[in-house]
């Protein structure tokens, strides 16, 4: 058996954790239970205070005042437009989506193309807990334990081919199990695409979990992108196609609305959509707005992705 | 004269039936207990953790109070015809009444972004109103409602006479900023304010065919309007 260690070589240092929040891990798992535990006792579904408390991964990436929002909130606050428009809509509509047995097809421009059990897809990486920042395009946040394994992972057991430059991802297609796709708001299936370099990345996830559990349907289940410097949205969720290509992908919503959203889409505060700042965010849960993070606070780690680029132009 | 506004007489119908006395009771209730909910959802979920409003309650009652404004808009542009269809001449006070939350919600909503949205943050309040389209065209329909509040008293009826009636027309002006408005602020389902905008169009498609069938038909009489004696 292969043993890897925690914290790949190349990740840089911000993404590990900071000594001093890691000194303080107790007291911050402490408080991220409390909120948890606060929640559970509304009433809301949430794994017990004890599952809450349990740890929920490593750090990457967040700020000394970052604290994981309440699973009521990740589960309950969604875009995913293939179970309604709503941010309630996706937690109701998905009630009934069965997400296993669930195919994905590794194909396109690499040596080993296969077609996987979600089962078996998984084994291609070691599956671990990461607490990531997210950041929407529409300027609201959350900070979010997820579980899954890296995409690279995923990739070097395809092989790319050396042509091999995008990795194009799709959602199902299949209006009778996912009723928003029957109308035209976005064009189906929905699609996303990565750099190679971008999806190689240390931190790119593919996430089957949220604290500790399988993904509920409507965040994505079974298996969806997170990538964490990038706005929500590149993070496609029920993917059943991963697929390299020499050319960049189309993506859904660059094909719906080119001049407000491009191909990378990385969170950057001094680059505004054309109807908002992106300046500053609603953490969700928080009433005062904070200020919004250069690569979402990633920057240490994935700026040189982008050396050179003229990031205005390549939003 | 009454046999001249708005139609022949003799197509339009009478009824005889009065206000009902509830009626007023549940103008109010229309008006007030929505702005309330949204009020009170919002210090329960900051102060409380309550999630009434959502898991973002500062942008849904954003959101919701700018439906509102619309709802109104729909109630004030359709008491004239539901008094022509159905002979109800007594609704007709009411819509003052709905013109008047329309304004009242459309301050609020515009109230809500600055102060508790966008947290007064100048900077950002000066770009979206030069340079975001669809906040000017809402802040147009708003600066368009606010004289037309203002000069809603019976006082400045009678004062201003025709000026009034020249004044009030740009009333037929504010849904079309605002479903202009929230049409182009929506992400991709434009659903709702498609429904809306057919609302609207009908509203306004049936004072424009009464106005071709009788030329002397003014299509904003205020309701203090001297009839025939």
């Amino acid at each position: 058996m292969r043993i890897r260690p925690p914290v790949p070589d190349d990740l840089r240092s911000s993404a590990i954790t900071p000594e001093s929040l890691y000194l303080t891990r107790r007291e911050w798992l402490a408080a991220a239970g409390l909120t948890v535990g606060a929640i559970a006792g509304a009433g809301a579904l949430l794994p017990s205070q004890a599952d809450a408390q349990q740890p929920l991964g490593k750090p990457f990436g967040l700020q000394p005042d970052d604290k994981a929002t309440p699973w009521a909130d990740v589960t309950s606050y969604n875009n995913f437009y293939e179970f309604g428009t709503g941010k309630d809509e996706p937690a109701d509509m998905a009630k009934g989506f069965k997400p296993r047995p669930w195919t994905v097809v590794v194909d396109g421009l690499v040596k080993k193309p296969g077609s996987y059990a979600l089962e078996d897809f998984m084994k291609a990486g070691r599956v671990e807990d990461r607490i990531y920042r997210h950041r929407c395009v529409e300027a609201w946040s959350m900070v979010i334990p997820w579980r899954g394994i890296m995409l690279g992972d995923v990739l070097r057991r395809a092989d790319p081919a050396p042509g091999a430059k995008y990795v194009e991802f799709t959602t199902l297609y299949d209006p009778a199990r996912m009723p928003g796709q029957r109308s035209a708001v976005l064009r189906w299936p929905y699609t996303e695409g990565l750099r190679l370099d971008e999806a190689m990345h240390p931190l790119t996830l593919l996430a089957t979990g949220v604290y500790g559990r399988d993904l509920p349907n409507q965040n994505g289940a079974p298996l969806r992108l997170v990538v964490p410097w990038k706005y929500g949205f590149k993070g496609i969720k029920s993917i059943v196609r991963i697929r390299l290509t020499d050319r960049q992908p189309a993506t859904a919503w660059n094909v719906s609305a080119p001049d407000e959203y491009g191909f990378f889409c990385n969170v950057n505060p001094t680059v505004d959509h054309p109807r908002w700042s992106q300046a500053k965010e609603r953490r969700i849960g928080e009433f005062l707005r904070r200020p919004t993070l250069m690569f979402n606070g990633y920057a240490d780690d994935v700026a040189s992705l982008y050396a050179g680029m003229d990031l205005r132009r390549n939003y | 004269m009454a046999m001249r506004e708005w139609g022949s007489a003799t197509r339009a119908r009478t009824s005889t039936w009065t206000r009902p006395r509830w009626w007023s009771w549940a103008v109010w209730t229309a008006i007030l207990v929505p702005g309330s909910v949204v009020i009170i959802g919002l210090v329960s979920d900051l102060l409380l953790g309550t999630r009434w409003l959502g898991s973002n309650p500062v942008k849904e009652g954003e959101l919701v109070l700018g439906q509102l404004t619309i709802k109104y808009l729909v109630a004030t542009l359709a008491v004239t015809p539901v008094r022509r269809m159905l002979g109800w001449n007594w609704v007709q006070r009411d819509r003052r009444t709905f013109g008047l939350a329309a304004c009242f919600y459309g301050l609020a909503h515009f109230l809500w972004y600055a102060l508790l949205d966008i947290q007064l943050d100048l900077g950002q309040l000066g770009t979206d109103l030069t340079k975001r389209t669809y906040i000017v065209v809402g802040f147009l329909g708003l600066l368009v409602m606010l004289p037309l509040a203002l000069t809603s008293t019976v006082a400045a009826i009678a004062k201003m006479k025709q000026r009034w009636v020249a004044l009030h027309r740009w009333t037929y002006l504010v849904p079309a900023l605002g479903v202009t408005h929230w049409w182009m602020s929506v992400k991709a389902d434009i659903g709702e304010p498609v429904v809306y905008t057919s609302v609207f169009a009908t509203l306004l498609g049936w004072r424009w065919w009464h106005a071709r069938r009788d030329t002397s038909g003014h299509a904003a009489t205020p309701f203090t309007r001297p009839r025939t004696p």
